[in-house]
């Protein structure tokens, strides 16, 4: 683990402590909220840790047999309806914050992939996450998290398709620099 | 355990012994990365499961209600979108206190535009995705997301 990683452990685990103090303080001066306190921090931390092993896991198992490379290899060939579909397969498989799929992006982009797919992969990437999806299955229920799904990937197509047409007409714009 | 609970982590488990019946090595490996990420996480999961015990122990759910609830109405989707698009937290955490403010009366709409646009729009990550994508796609793709996080958020309170 490099120190960078370590710094940042151990600043999460300073909040934690802070945000403890804060609330021990609280409480010595509030005692009447207690109970209030207490009940819902016990319920939230018992529906986290009935699930938050098992994300780990598969979290990891994406991580290992999902790499960026495959990515790449196939988003950069796909054209057209089944290029936006994969697009959402590829983006909501592997693991990792939205930026570590901006340098992605940008190898897409010099490939020549279509700017749609790329702007589907993005969105994909950023909120249709599957180990994160069973998170919100547990904490907002199936109907939540199904209609979000659909309505998500909707939208995220819908958006592609109108970024690829806005940049697209620049481009063609002769008064305009490529971007 | 829930019925979900017991889903995931029937899911998962499925999901390791396929992995460790296929390529046993690898499959070791990615216990191990989620292990890592587990304890890379777990202070942040912690730190947000005592803002909720806080939140929900302290403000009435009059005052939430006031400014997430029914008559908060698109001022309230708005905001929450804002909130949701300059804050960075990860997902993980993102849905436990998104249901957080579902127990303290929100309404579908605002806790579909937090979680929407928490994941969608990052504020913080602009400057790189500038750097990589340039200034028309970055503004294009996170102004667009913000629109579509309320589209979604509106269609998902009409429905639920």
């Amino acid at each position: 683990m490099d120190e960078e990683k370590r710094a940042k452990i151990l600043r999460s685990w300073g909040y934690f402590g802070l945000i403890v103090a804060v609330g021990v303080g609280l409480l010595v001066l509030y005692p009447g909220h207690r109970e209030a306190v207490f009940a819902s921090t016990q319920s939230y931390l018992v529906e986290m840790a009935l699930i938050l092993p098992a994300v780990m896991v598969l979290l990891g198992l994406f991580n290992e047999w999902v790499p960026d490379d495959v990515i790449v290899r196939y988003l950069g060939e796909q054209s057209g309806v089944s290029g936006l579909g994969l697009a959402i397969v590829l983006g909501s498989t592997p693991t990792g914050p939205l930026y570590v799929a901006l340098p992605i992006a940008a190898d897409l982009i010099e490939k020549n992939a279509r700017i749609a797919n790329i702007v589907v992969f993005l969105t994909a990437w950023a909120c249709l996450k599957l180990p994160q999806e069973l998170v919100e299955l547990q904490f907002l229920g199936w109907k939540f998290m199904s209609l979000r799904l659909v309505l998500t990937s909707i939208v995220a197509v819908g958006m592609g398709l109108l970024i690829e047409a806005i940049l697209r007409a620049e481009l063609n714009d002769p008064g305009d620099e490529p971007f | 355990m829930s019925l979900t609970a017991w889903i995931i982590n029937g899911f998962a488990a499925i999901g390791l012994l396929a992995a460790l019946y296929a390529d046993r090595e690898r499959g070791v490996r990615a216990v191990k990365r989620g292990l890592f990420s587990f304890f890379r996480i777990l202070p942040t999961v912690l730190t947000i499961i005592v803002i909720i015990g806080l939140l929900l122990g302290f403000v009435p759910p009059e005052t939430i209600r006031q400014f997430v609830g029914d008559q908060s109405g698109m001022a309230g989707v708005f905001l929450t979108g804002t909130i949701g698009s300059v804050l960075h937290i990860p997902s993980i955490v993102a849905f436990p206190l998104a249901a957080s403010f579902l127990d303290m009366g929100a309404t579908i709409s605002i806790v579909a535009v937090f979680v929407t646009t928490l994941t969608m729009i990052g504020v913080v990550t602009l400057p790189l995705e500038v750097r990589e994508l340039g200034w028309r796609f970055a503004a294009l793709r996170n102004g667009l997301s913000f629109l579509g996080a309320i589209l979604i958020a509106v269609v998902m309170g009409a429905i639920l």
